[in-house]
């Protein structure tokens, strides 16, 4: 049990449970989709932006308890940010769900997924909300799949 | 003889069935996995393969293999009489009337495909419609989805229960339209486990004269086929769920439809006489092979059926029922544990979700006991549509599986409990 702990870490277990932002803005300056069409896990995300800065972020959707959690942590990460560093801490995100790298500093609580790495299947839902968030940046219609 | 439903009431733990020896032909399950025992519930994606198979894939490539139907010398000779071996074997496990009714293909999805394409392509037409049901896998669904786009047909489908059985009524209704060209069903769902009553659906098309297809990808590994006894028209399934290589599939298929269709895909091996003006294909069932077929994986096929015939289907069916009313009652003890697919006629598969754990939360923790199960939608996304999930988890068993792998698997679900609790 002990190295499943390390994946389902209490923190991620609270916000899979009680994920934080998890609901729709009404007027959203940025909104997108992102599927995991293997799983069948969906989401939402919707950003609202003013001043090249992350004001309100939120999701909804049904999946995993790691792509629950990782959406949740990511809102409160993403939240107050310049839109100019999504970029930056998904890139330093991504490194830490797929390397065995040393955390990089920044990261907060988004390092609690770093147990992901063992788990190579479970990338995906790691990362799905993140995908997600890039495309409403990117302003694309199509829902953004990870597969 | 007693009647095969009689079966069901067979006694616990695989009466006449001597598991040990059975588990001792699998190379592959005598291994660990994350440091425990391997318990392979995920049967019904592919099951494994036993030495029987592996020795004679293995011995066709190390003695005699060679390209079929064309050499003069002695390998290719001995490779076209062990390939056409196989059909025979073929042939006599699902009681066909002659070997020149049976087909390989790559695999159900090709069989169903060559189907649609064939059949459908010169039968079908626009203003007619196709019967499927609800509880289809996506290869037994997109191939008619797509001769319907093609033909301007349309495709109607049977609906079924909260249990997982099929609305009869309904199927008698839709096949009442008067423009029915083809029903195709699947004989036991992967989702579900249901085993549908395809006897009776099948009289219920003939006697109006409507030619059935019947989705055997799930079933032959489990219970006693016989395509003259059900009088179906098509019946596919593939190598890779019944003790085979994947690769390699087959399609029954009546020898007056198949002499009337026109060949699915033309190439070498299928023609008779090939001139620029004019091409005489093949007689049956070459005409519907074209290409160098798998050789060694349709070897291997016939020695899956050798395997699993010496064991005999009623003891297989019996063993496997004694696992599902086993597990059945044991998951069934577990609170907030909901099991999908409860029909009275049913496999050993344990679809089922558990509150507050996701299906792949499920199934990762499963494989760090050991357990490999499938955590997903099962190629089956109108099922979860039709039960309002988007994902299940999915234990089903096998004929090497037992009472003890069950036990780990419910021991196992007790801890994704307790940490999701």
């Amino acid at each position: 049990m002990s190295d499943l702990r390390d994946l389902y870490q209490e923190v991620i277990l609270d916000h899979n449970k009680r994920p934080r932002n998890f609901r729709i803005l009404p007027q959203p300056t940025h909104k997108a989709d992102g599927v995991n069409p293997l799983c069948g896990d969906r989401i939402s995300v919707f950003l609202d932006i003013g001043d090249g800065v992350i004001k309100d972020i939120a999701f909804q959707g049904a999946g995993c308890a790691i792509s629950s959690a990782s959406a949740s942590l990511m809102t409160e990460a993403l939240k107050g940010k310049p839109v100019e560093e999504v970029d930056h801490l998904f890139e330093a995100f991504h490194d830490v769900v797929t390397t065995d790298c040393d955390c990089p500093k920044g990261l907060g609580k988004l390092s609690v997924l770093a147990g992901v790495r063992d788990y190579p299947s479970r990338v995906k839902c790691a990362t799905l909300a993140w995908h997600a968030v890039r495309a409403a940046l990117e302003a694309r219609k199509t829902p953004v799949a990870t597969e | 003889m007693s009647a095969p439903h009689a079966l069901s009431t067979a006694p616990a733990a695989g009466a006449g069935l001597d598991l040990a020896r059975i588990r001792a032909d699998f190379p592959i399950l005598h291994q660990r996995v994350h440091g425990k025992p391997l318990v392979y519930l995920d049967n019904a994606a592919s099951v494994q393969k036993p030495r029987a198979v592996i020795d004679a894939i293995s011995g066709c490539y190390t003695g005699y293999y060679a390209n079929i139907h064309r050499g003069v010398h002695l390998l290719s000779e001995r490779s076209t009489t062990a390939y056409e071996g196989a059909r025979e074997k073929v042939r006599a496990f699902l009681n066909a009337a002659s070997v020149q009714e049976i087909i390989f293909t790559r695999s159900t999805t090709e069989s169903i495909n060559l189907v649609a394409s064939s059949f459908g392509g010169s039968a079908v037409k626009a203003g007619d419609e196709i019967v499927i049901t609800g509880m289809e896998h996506h290869s037994n669904i997109v191939p008619w989805q797509l001769l319907c786009e093609r033909a301007g047909a349309t495709l109607k489908v049977v609906p079924f229960t909260d249990a997982g059985e099929l609305i009869l009524e309904e199927y008698e209704r839709l096949l009442a339209s008067g423009r029915v060209k083809l029903v195709a069903v699947v004989h036991l769902s992967n989702a579900l486990g249901t085993i549908n009553p395809i006897k009776r659906m099948i009289d219920s098309a003939h006697a109006r004269g409507i030619p059935v297809l019947v989705d055997g990808a799930q079933a032959v590994a489990h219970l006693p086929v016989d395509v003259q006894a059900l009088d179906c028209d098509f019946y596919a399934f593939s190598g890779h769920k019944i003790y085979g290589p994947s690769g390699v599939g087959v399609l029954y298929g009546k020898r007056a439809l198949l002499d009337a269709m026109p060949p699915y895909q033309g190439g070498g091996d299928m023609i008779r006489l090939v001139t620029f003006e004019k091409t005489d294909y093949a007689d049956l069932p070459n005409k519907f092979e074209a290409g160098t077929p798998n050789i060694a994986g349709v070897i291997g096929l016939g020695a899956a059926l050798d395997w699993l015939t010496a064991i005999g289907l009623e003891a297989v069916a019996a063993h496997e029922h004694d696992l599902l009313e086993y597990a059945t009652a044991r998951l069934s003890g577990i609170p907030g544990l909901t099991l999908m697919g409860t029909a009275r006629d049913k496999a050993a598969l344990a679809a089922f979700t558990m509150q507050g754990a996701h299906p792949h939360d499920i199934g990762t923790i499963l494989d760090r006991e050991g357990i490999a199960i499938r955590a997903g939608h099962h190629c089956a996304q109108p099922v979860m549509q039709r039960y309002g999930v988007p994902a299940t988890a999915r234990a089903s068993f096998a004929v090497y599986n037992s009472r003890d792998e069950v036990d780990a698997l419910v021991k196992a679900l007790w801890k994704v409990k307790e940490l999701f609790e």
